[in-house]
C-alpha cells in the first residue's frame, strides 16, 4: 500500500462540479481524506453529500473537477472501476443477497474455483480469517437475512476488506444499530484506520462524530463550507455551518403539564418479543419508549396500534377497553402510528404525495365511495404549508423527497386524520437536523393542544430533551421508569437498558 | 401506448388502401342516381348484372328506384354475358332503343357491354352506368373496425378484472378455464333446464347470470386462499385454471353445446344501439365503470395502494384483505362475462373457449402499460392495450400473413411495445 507519489493524500478532490436538470448539486467541492484518518463529511439532506459519495464510489461522474487517488488523476465510469481502485461504500440500504449466507455474499461474482466448481473449503477458510481478524463473531452458514442489521453490516465491511478496499466510504452507518452495537463498530472501525484505511464517514449523529472523527467536512449547498480537526469545532459552531444561521435551543422548551390518563396497556404479550408490557399515557404527555434495538419497542407499539395480534393482555382508551383487531380498528379509535421505516412502512414510495397523504383519510373526504379531490387537495395545502414540506408538485412521487420531507408526509398523514395518540417510531431517523427542530417543535405544539405522544427513540440526547416520562426496555419487559426526564442522565438510561 | 395504437392503424390503413366498389343496393343507389342525371323522364333503361350473391339486390333496388323517379326499365338481364346479349337482341328485335344500361361494376366489365354501341348500333347508342369506385384502405371501412371491437370484447372485458389484480400486484391465471367454464355452465343450463332451442329469455338470463356468479364465486375462493392463507397468487390461480377448465370438460362431457336458441346471440352478435354491436356496448359501459372506480373511488386507491405497498397500506388502515378479495372476486366475475359473451357469439358452449386467453388478456393489461410488480396502470390504458393486439390480428388477416408467422409478430410486437413504452417512460423522467 505504498503512495504513488509520496506526500500526496490517498483521496484529493477539487473543485467538483456535478449538475442534475434544474439543480447545482455539487458547486466546487474540495475534500482531503488521508491514509488512517477519520473524516466525518456532515451536511443537511440535499446539501450534496449523497451526491459527492456517488461521485467518489464511481456510481455517477462529475461534470468538472479532478479526483486523485494517491496524488494520481482518475475517473471512475462505473462503481466496478471504483471498487477495482480500492474504493468501498457501504450503503444504508445493504447489498447483500438475503438468501445467500455471509460466506456466499462475500465472495459473490469473485467465487474461488478449483477445476471449475466454486472452492466452497477455501471461502470459508479466508471467511473465517477474515472475521476472526475483524474480531466478530457471524454465523456463516444463515441466509443473511436471518442476521441482524449490525451484522448484515459487519459483511459489508468484511467485503470491503476482502477486496482490499483502501478506502471506506459509510453512509448512516450506525442508523440502525444499537447503543452496543455502536461501540463495537467504533472499535472495528478504530482497527481499520490503524491499519491505514482512509474512512469517510458520513452521519447526522453529531455526538459519535465526536467519538470516531479525526476531522469533519461540513456541506451546505452543495459546497463544503468548512474543514476543521475535530478539537478545533464545537458541536453548536457544526450545527451552525450544516444550516447556515445560529440555531436556537436544539429541543425547544415547553410547559410541561400532562393530564389524565388517554391511553393505557397492561400486561401486553406476544411471543418473546413483548412479555408483559404495562404503562399509562397521559394526555398532553410525550413518553419515550427507549432501549437497545431488539428490546421490543416497536413489537409493544405494533400491538397498541393492532397491526400484530396480541397473545394477552388488554388495551384502554379513556378507560374503555379496545379491541383493536387491524389498524384500521386503532384508526377508528384515533390511534395514529408514525412507523420507523417510512420507506417500507410509512409510504407508497412510487405513488403520488397526495394520494400517500389521503390514504389514512379517505373516509374523511369521501361521499358513498367516491374521493373528495377538492377537499383532499385542499387539506393537504394546509398541512404542506403548516409544515414547510418542500416540494415541486402534490402529484410528485413521495419517493422523489428527501428524508426529511418524506417524513413530513407521513406526518402530515396522520396530523390530517386529528389523531387523539399518536406513536412516533424513530420519528427524526435519517432527517437532517433543521427538519428534526421543526418536527420537535410539531410534537410541542401536539402536546400542548392535547394530544398524547408515545416517541419511541434510541437517539438518547432526543429522548432527554423532548420526553416527559421515560420508559426503558429490554428483553421485551420495562425495566425502568425515569418519571422527570428532565433530571435523568444517559448512564441511567444505558444501566436499564443493560441490566 | 396510444401512439403505438394509431401508427399500427396508419400502418394497416396504408397497406390495405385498395379499390372499393360499392355493391349491392349502395351500388344501385349511386347507379340510379347518375342514370337520373344523364337522362329524362320516360327514358328507357336496362339494368344488367353478374350472378354474384348481392348482385341480385343491385337489381330489385335499381328497378325500384328507377320505376319511381319515372324512367322505364324494359328489361334485366341477371347471370352472364349470355343473358345481356339475349336482352339487347330482344330489344333490338323490337326495333326499340336504350337511353342508359344501368351494371354493376362486373357487368360493366363485360365486352358485350363495352362494344354496345358497335354490335347494336341501332339501339342509339345507350350510357353504360357502372358504379364509380373510390380509394379506401379495407382496414378502415367501419364494418370491419367493427368487426375488430367485436372480436376483441371478450378479452377486453376479462383484462378490466385482470387490471385490477394486476394493480393490487397479484395475477389470475385462472380467467381462460372460467371463460370456459362459464361458456359451457350457461349453455348447458339453458339446454338441460330452460328447454334448449325453444329456450326463453328469462330461461337464457337466468343460465348467464348464474354461470357469471359460479365464476365470481371461483374467484372469491382465489382472493379467499390469497388473503386467508397466504399462498402465492400465481399458484392459487394457476390450480384454479385446471379445476376450471377440467370442471369445464367433464360438465359437458367434453363436446360442445349447441343447443340453444337462435335468439341467444343477441348479446354477441346484436346490435340495438347506434349499431354498435351489443357486446362492444358492454364493453364500453363496463370500461367506463371501471375506470370511475379506479381514478374516482375509495377501492380504486385501496387497489392501487395495496399493490403499491401492501403493509403501509394496511398500517394506513387500508382493509387489505377485503380489498384483494375484491380485486379476485371481479376478475372472476368478468371472466364469467367473457364467458357468456363469447357462448353467445359463437352460438355454443364448448369447454375449448378462453384456452390461452389468460396470456392474451396479461399482454393487454402490461401492453396497455400497467406494471407486474403492482401500484401502477390505467384502465382505458388496458383498452388501448387490447385493441393495440386486436389491430394487429386484424392488420395480418387482411394482409394475408399466415397464423403460424401472426404468432411469432403478436409476440414480437408485444415486447416492442412495452419496450417503447419503458422508453417513453425513462426519457420523460429524466426531463422532469
Amino acid at each position: 500500500m505504498s503512495p504513488a507519489s509520496p506526500g500526496a493524500p490517498l483521496l484529493a478532490l477539487d473543485g467538483i462540479v456535478k449538475s442534475f436538470p434544474g439543480v447545482r448539486a455539487l458547486r466546487g467541492v474540495d475534500l482531503r481524506l488521508e491514509a488512517g484518518e477519520v473524516l466525518a463529511v456532515l451536511g443537511e439532506n440535499g446539501a450534496g453529500k449523497s451526491t459527492l459519495i456517488k461521485i467518489i464510489g464511481g456510481a455517477q461522474q462529475a461534470d468538472s473537477g479532478t479526483l486523485l487517488l494517491d496524488g494520481r488523476e482518475r475517473r471512475f465510469r462505473s462503481p466496478q472501476e471504483a471498487r477495482a481502485a480500492g474504493v468501498a461504500v457501504i450503503h444504508q440500504e445493504f447489498n447483500l443477497v438475503p438468501a445467500l449466507t455471509a460466506v456466499e455474499n462475500l465472495f459473490l461474482g469473485q467465487e474461488p474455483t478449483r477445476g471449475g466448481l466454486v472452492d466452497r473449503r477455501r471461502e470459508r477458510s479466508e471467511a473465517e480469517a477474515l472475521f476472526r481478524r475483524m474480531g466478530v463473531e457471524i454465523d456463516l452458514d444463515l441466509p443473511c437475512r436471518r442476521l441482524s442489521t449490525a451484522q448484515q453490516q459487519l459483511v459489508e465491511i468484511a467485503k470491503a476488506l476482502l477486496f482490499e478496499a483502501r478506502i471506506l466510504i459509510m453512509d448512516e452507518p450506525t442508523a440502525a444499530l444499537s447503543a452496543h452495537e455502536v461501540e463495537k463498530l467504533f472499535a472495528i472501525i478504530g482497527d481499520l484506520r490503524r491499519r491505514g484505511l482512509g474512512i469517510l464517514y458520513i452521519s447526522h449523529r453529531l455526538e459519535e462524530i465526536f467519538t470516531i472523527a479525526d476531522r469533519v467536512s461540513i456541506l451546505r449547498d452543495g459546497m463544503r463550507v468548512a474543514d476543521r480537526p475535530m478539537g478545533g469545532i464545537t458541536r453548536d459552531e457544526m450545527i451552525e455551518h450544516m444550516v447556515g444561521r445560529p440555531l436556537d435551543q436544539e429541543f425547544p422548551a415547553r410547559d410541561r403539564t400532562p393530564g389524565e390518563t388517554r391511553l393505557e396497556a397492561v400486561d401486553l404479550r406476544r411471543g418473546d418479543a413483548v412479555r408483559g408490557v404495562s404503562f399509562r399515557l397521559r394526555r398532553g404527555e410525550i413518553l419515550a419508549l427507549t432501549g437497545l434495538v431488539g428490546a421490543g419497542r416497536t413489537e409493544t407499539a405494533r400491538l397498541l396500534f393492532g397491526a400484530d395480534p396480541r397473545d394477552a393482555g388488554d388495551i384502554r382508551l379513556d378507560g374503555r377497553p379496545l379491541d383493536l383487531q387491524s389498524p384500521r380498528d386503532a384508526i377508528r379509535e384515533g390511534i395514529g402510528f408514525l412507523t420507523e421505516d417510512r420507506k417500507l412502512q410509512g409510504l407508497v414510495l412510487r405513488h403520488s404525495i397526495r394520494e400517500n397523504f389521503g390514504l389514512p383519510n379517505l373516509d374523511r373526504w369521501s361521499r358513498r365511495g367516491f374521493v373528495g379531490l377538492r377537499r383532499e387537495r385542499a387539506e393537504l395545502a394546509r398541512h404542506v404549508d403548516a409544515l414547510r414540506i418542500r416540494l415541486a408538485d402534490i402529484e410528485e412521487r413521495v419517493g422523489n423527497l428527501s428524508g426529511g420531507n418524506q417524513q413530513k408526509v407521513v406526518l402530515a398523514k396522520w396530523l390530517a386524520r386529528d389523531c387523539e395518540v399518536l406513536i412516533f417510531d424513530e420519528p427524526t431517523r435519517g432527517i437532517d437536523v433543521g427538519a428534526k427542530h421543526e418536527i420537535y417543535l410539531l410534537m410541542n405544539a401536539l402536546v400542548a393542544a392535547g394530544k398524547s405522544i408515545l416517541m419511541i427513540s434510541s437517539e438518547l440526547p432526543e429522548v432527554l430533551g423532548m420526553a416527559d416520562r421515560i420508559l426503558v426496555m429490554h428483553g421485551g419487559r420495562i425495566t425502568g421508569e425515569i418519571p422527570d426526564a428532565r433530571h435523568a442522565t444517559q448512564e441511567q438510561i444505558l444501566r436499564l437498558a443493560h441490566p | 401506448m396510444i401512439l403505438v395504437l394509431l401508427l399500427l392503424c396508419a400502418f394497416f390503413s396504408a397497406v390495405t388502401w385498395t379499390e372499393q366498389a360499392p355493391t349491392g343496393e349502395a351500388a344501385a343507389k349511386q347507379v340510379v342516381e347518375a342514370v337520373l342525371a344523364s337522362s329524362s323522364p320516360g327514358a328507357r333503361v336496362l339494368v344488367v348484372a353478374g350472378e354474384q350473391p348481392g348482385e341480385a339486390d343491385f337489381v330489385a333496388r335499381a328497378e325500384r328506384d328507377l320505376a319511381a323517379a319515372g324512367r322505364r326499365v324494359v328489361a334485366t338481364a341477371v347471370g352472364e354475358p349470355r343473358q345481356a346479349r339475349e336482352a339487347l337482341q330482344k330489344i333490338q328485335a323490337d326495333g326499340q332503343t336504350l337511353e342508359a344500361i344501368a351494371a354493376t361494376r362486373v357487368a360493366g366489365g363485360w365486352r358485350i357491354l363495352q362494344d354496345v354501341a358497335s354490335e347494336f348500333p341501332s339501339l342509339g347508342h345507350p350510357r353504360v352506368v357502372v358504379p364509380r369506385s373510390h380509394r379506401w384502405p379495407n382496414f378502415l371501412k367501419s364494418e370491419n373496425l367493427l368487426n375488430i371491437a367485436n372480436q376483441i370484447a371478450v378479452i377486453a372485458i376479462v383484462a378490466i378484472g385482470m387490471t385490477m389484480v394486476i394493480i393490487a400486484g397479484g395475477i389470475d391465471l385462472s380467467v381462460g378455464s372460467l371463460i370456459a367454464l362459464s361458456a359451457v355452465l350457461a349453455a348447458g343450463f339453458i339446454r338441460d333446464h330452460a328447454g334448449g332451442v325453444n329456450a326463453s329469455a328469462l330461461g337464457m338470463t337466468l343460465g348467464c347470470l348464474g354461470a357469471i356468479a359460479l365464476c365470481g364465486v371461483v374467484g372469491a375462493f382465489n382472493g379467499l386462499m390469497i388473503t386467508r392463507f397466504a399462498v402465492p397468487p400465481f399458484i392459487v390461480t394457476l390450480a384454479m385454471m385446471l379445476v376450471g377448465s377440467g370442471l369445464a370438460y367433464l360438465l359437458a362431457r367434453g363436446q360442445s353445446i349447441y343447443q340453444v336458441p337462435e335468439s341467444f346471440v343477441r348479446l354477441g352478435r346484436g346490435a340495438d344501439l347506434f349499431g354498435l354491436p351489443n357486446a362492444v356496448l358492454l364493453m364500453l359501459a363496463l370500461y367506463g365503470a371501471a375506470q370511475v372506480l379506479m381514478s374516482r373511488m375509495t377501492l380504486g386507491r385501496h387497489l392501487y395502494a395495496v399493490g403499491g405497498n401492501a403493509e403501509a397500506a394496511r398500517l394506513s388502515g387500508v382493509p387489505v384483505r377485503r380489498v384483494l378479495l375484491f380485486a379476485y372476486s371481479v376478475s372472476g366475475l368478468l371472466a364469467g362475462v367473457g364467458g357468456v359473451v363469447m357462448a353467445s357469439q359463437l352460438k355454443s358452449g364448448s369447454p375449448t373457449y378462453g384456452n390461452m386467453y389468460e396470456l392474451y388478456v396479461i399482454a393487454a393489461v402490461v401492453v396497455g402499460g400497467t406494471s407486474l410488480s403492482g401500484g401502477e396502470g390505467r384502465m382505458l390504458g388496458t383498452l388501448t392495450g387490447a385493441f393495440t393486439i386486436a389491430v394487429i390480428q386484424n392488420g395480418m388477416n387482411l394482409t394475408n400473413v399466415e397464423s403460424y408467422t401472426q404468432k411469432v409478430v403478436l409476440g414480437l410486437v408485444i415486447l416492442g411495445a412495452v419496450l417503447l413504452d419503458k422508453l417513453r417512460q425513462s426519457r420523460g423522467l429524466r426531463t422532469l
